[in-house]
């Protein structure tokens, strides 16, 4: 598999902040690739290095085959941009955005009409007339900004937070506009603060801090990683909580507990002796348990795990 | 190398007919930018009455004045909106495309070039209707109009360049500011004679008093060369100079700073 998307070493530093330090990435074709973490990890200084606005300090970025700092021209034609702002002309109205990114694109007046028909159609907003876009809805802004990324069909398309802002429904269209543009062989990095997002759509998870990767992998492999399954033990009573701390054998360091969901979380490595040992101990001693489950990690513990800190913005 | 450059047209016409699509989109602003100058004329003209050391017929000598006030208030009007463009998210879906560079700046500036010329010919009419006229030639006109125009150019480079080291548009409030009392600081309104030495001295020496000098000559207006400095007895050529300094200085700084976006 080619790589579409190759980062190596990339720094970039404001003033003595570094927003990129040392990162590396590479993401091949026709996949979607999740670039996870927090505010201020770096995430949309990597979009904009990746998209030409910004110029690195230092690395290799290639996208699509060509250098950002030395062929930026090459791949602007190649790439579509969905920032965390709209950008959009707001005072104009959809028709005439869309039909002025094809005009610079260059594919002509009456070409540029024609896509910018079909882009409205595929979006749904083939209704909205001369209305002008700063009083569109914020799904409805979305959708025409993931429009007008998608005017030339580009190789690769950069989602910088694309459902932050949005309602539950926003963000299912867009997530469904992800998927339709992966089947038809488009390349995405999208960056998010959102656990389940990544997890959603991401065919592979690069983990960013601080600005570097601290961990990649599909959303599987990011899960073994952190210490496989857990178990979780709901109590009948908050107040007991203590006592089944003490009491059940699990590693004390690495066990959380939540008061108001009356719930004691805690990695394990044996399910059944785990499961069979919690049930049995807590019988003994008389605490009455509502429920007790194995299962899978979720993405807020492996951040938590890899990072060492509480997910900031979860 | 053509190819390119026929690029760069067909986008800087694209840009343009965008700043033209916001005008038909608001008609209201664009009427309330035409009238300003208006009412400025109309209110030194008849509010503020003769204004200092005119002997003759004052609206002869402020007309003309208001013709090089409104070119440099021009410097406002780009100002605001080009920090507005560019504290737009717009301009980053411009900037990752590939389109010519320097087209987003051409299209601003044609579109503020139309602007002013149209405020002008409003202004001629409202000039007219309140007594003003000229005695010249026709070409005298045009070259007086041209003049005007190339001290708006200069204005627009400058105002493009300020407004990307402003940034914000808090801090073009402040350039907003300034703009009046440097405008004042002219001999829009009343002769350098009329004032003490040393700011009437300053006062001619000011871009905008020289392009105002040099239209009057052409007009042949009153007032015109009332001063016997070098300043104003050279008035054309430092209409000619100041502004073509001002571009030197600003219309490079202005490419480079539009460049530097990436940094």
């Amino acid at each position: 598999m080619t790589d579409v998307i190759v980062v190596e070493g990339v720094r970039k530093r404001y003033g003595d902040k570094h927003a990129l330090d040392g990162l590396d990435l590479s993401v091949g074709r026709g996949t979607v690739h999740g670039v996870l973490g927090p505010n201020g990890a770096g995430k949309t200084t990597l979009v904009r290095i990746l998209a030409t606005l910004l110029r690195p300090d230092e690395g290799r970025v290639e996208v699509a085959g060509h250098d950002v700092r030395t062929d930026a021209h090459e791949v602007r034609f190649r790439i579509g941009l969905l920032g965390q702002h709209a950008a959009l002309d707001e005072e104009l109205g959809g028709r005439q955005n869309l039909e002025m990114f094809g005009r610079l694109y260059h594919l002509g007046a009456r070409r540029a009409r024609v896509r910018a028909d079909a882009l409205l159609e595929r979006f749904g907003l083939a209704d909205t007339g001369r209305k002008a876009v700063k009083q569109y809805s914020g799904g409805m802004r979305r959708r025409l900004d993931l429009a007008a990324s998608l005017i030339t069909e580009p190789e690769v398309l950069f989602l910088d937070e694309p459902t932050t802002g949005l309602d539950p429904r926003g963000r299912a269209e867009v997530w469904d506009a992800v998927r339709s543009l992966v089947g038809g062989g488009t390349t995405v990095l999208l960056t998010t603060q959102y656990l389940e997002e990544a997890d959603q759509l991401a065919d592979r998870i690069s983990v960013v801090d601080r600005g570097q990767v601290i961990a990649d992998g599909t959303a599987d492999e990011l899960k073994a990683k952190t210490g496989g399954d857990r178990i979780d033990v709901v109590l009948h009573d908050a107040g007991q909580l203590g006592a089944a701390v003490a009491l059940l054998p699990f590693d004390k360091a690495t066990l959380s507990v939540d008061t108001d969901r009356r719930l004691l979380s805690a990695p394990v490595t044996d399910r059944m002796t785990a499961l069979a040992g919690a049930v049995r101990a807590l019988e003994e001693a008389g605490i009455e348990a509502e429920d007790i489950a194995l299962r899978r990690p979720t993405l807020d513990e492996v951040f938590l795990h890899l990072t060492g800190k509480p997910e900031e913005a979860a | 190398m053509s190819t390119s450059l026929s690029w760069a047209v067909t986008d800087s016409w694209t840009m343009t007919r965008r700043e033209l699509a916001h005008w038909a989109r608001q008609p209201f602003q664009v009427f309330v930018g035409l009238a300003f100058p208006v009412m400025l004329l109309l209110m030194f003209g008849y509010l503020m009455g003769g204004g200092s050391g005119i002997s003759g017929d004052y609206r002869e000598y402020l007309v003309p004045g208001m013709f090089a006030l409104t070119m440099a208030f021009g410097l406002d009007a780009t100002m605001v909106a080009v920090t507005q463009d560019l504290n737009k998210g717009v301009i980053d879906r411009f900037r990752s495309m590939p389109m010519a560079v320097g087209a987003v700046l051409v299209g601003r500036s044609a579109a503020d070039m139309l602007q002013s010329a149209l405020s002008l010919v409003v202004l001629v009419g409202v000039g007219l209707a309140v007594g003003w006229t000229w005695h010249g030639s026709f070409a005298a006109f045009l070259g007086a109009l041209g003049l005007l125009l190339l001290l708006r150019f200069a204005m627009l480079w400058m105002g493009i360049h300020l407004a990307m080291v402003a940034g914000k548009p808090e801090l073009v409030v402040t350039v907003q500011i300034l703009v009046w009392p440097v405008s004042f600081l002219s001999n829009a309104f009343a002769t350098p004679e009329s004032m003490p030495g040393w700011l009437g001295a300053t006062v001619e020496w000011n871009p905008m008093s020289a392009t105002a000098t040099a239209v009057r000559d052409l007009f042949g207006n009153e007032g015109g060369a009332a001063s016997t400095s070098w300043a104003a007895e050279h008035a054309q050529l430092l209409a000619v100079l100041w502004p073509l300094a001002l571009i030197a200085v600003f219309f490079p700084l202005a490419v480079r700073r539009f460049g530097a976006l990436s940094k």
